[in-house]
């Protein structure tokens, strides 16, 4: 399945890009997905990095065909 | 009606002086406030490694931002008995000793319009997904971190 991915702040600048298309397994979890990504294009301080899910921070949600996976680094609002 | 309408909050660029004296002439027909509090937050010249920070360049996840504000904004006024309250946070690059972050609230007394005004600034800072690159002197940069 395809899942629409963003990438924010250092993480675009390590991925070299913005946003891209990604085949992903099945059933693969948020965690697995950052983890797969981390390893790929060498994600500093990964666990300061968090993923939004179709906006929401919430851990625990299984990626649905179509969703948008946000890659973000540490806020730094104000 | 104020609390109800979504507004949008990303403004491109540093946030003029004018746009906030502004902001306090709007309010001055609004006579049931009595107290506003005011938060600007401005781009501090921070040395790291002999280099002194010139500029933040601001990015966001936008879509994202705007419906953290909207349900920082809701939360906001079912805490606090606010009359009004506005916000806006820089995107792009603002230079140091300009402002990227406006914070108004306004309410009958002080305390609620304070309270309101730091519940806004700390909320903003913790869950909204803003990122800050500084930018030097030479043109080099780091990636900004809220403490």
């Amino acid at each position: 399945m395809k899942v629409s991915v963003k990438y924010f702040g250092i993480i675009a600048e390590a991925a070299g890009r913005d946003e891209e298309v990604l085949e992903v397994a099945w059933e693969i979890s948020v965690n697995e997905l950052k983890e797969q990504q981390v390893q790929k294009y060498k994600i500093p301080d990964a666990e300061a990095v968090q993923l939004a899910v179709n906006q929401n921070l919430n851990k625990e949600v299984e990626l649905k065909e179509g969703d948008e996976v946000a890659f973000l680094p540490p806020f730094a609002g104000g | 009606m104020d609390k109800k309408k979504p507004k949008k909050v990303l403004v491109q660029g540093a946030i003029p002086p004018e746009k906030i004296a502004q902001s306090i002439a709007n309010h001055q027909s609004k006579t049931n406030i009595g107290a506003h509090s005011i938060f600007l937050g401005q781009i501090r010249a921070d040395q790291v490694d002999s280099k002194t920070v010139r500029a933040i360049d601001y990015s966001a996840y936008e879509e994202m931002a705007e419906k953290v504000f909207h349900e920082i904004r809701e939360a906001a006024f079912s805490k606090f008995d606010i009359t009004c309250a506005h916000i806006y946070h820089s995107l792009g690059r603002v230079k140091t000793g300009e402002i990227c972050l406006f914070v108004f609230t306004s309410s009958a007394h002080r305390k609620i319009a304070i309270e309101a005004c730091n519940y806004f600034v700390e909320e903003i800072k913790a869950k909204a997904p803003i990122f800050g690159k500084e930018i030097f002197e030479d043109e080099t940069h780091q990636w900004k971190v809220n403490k």
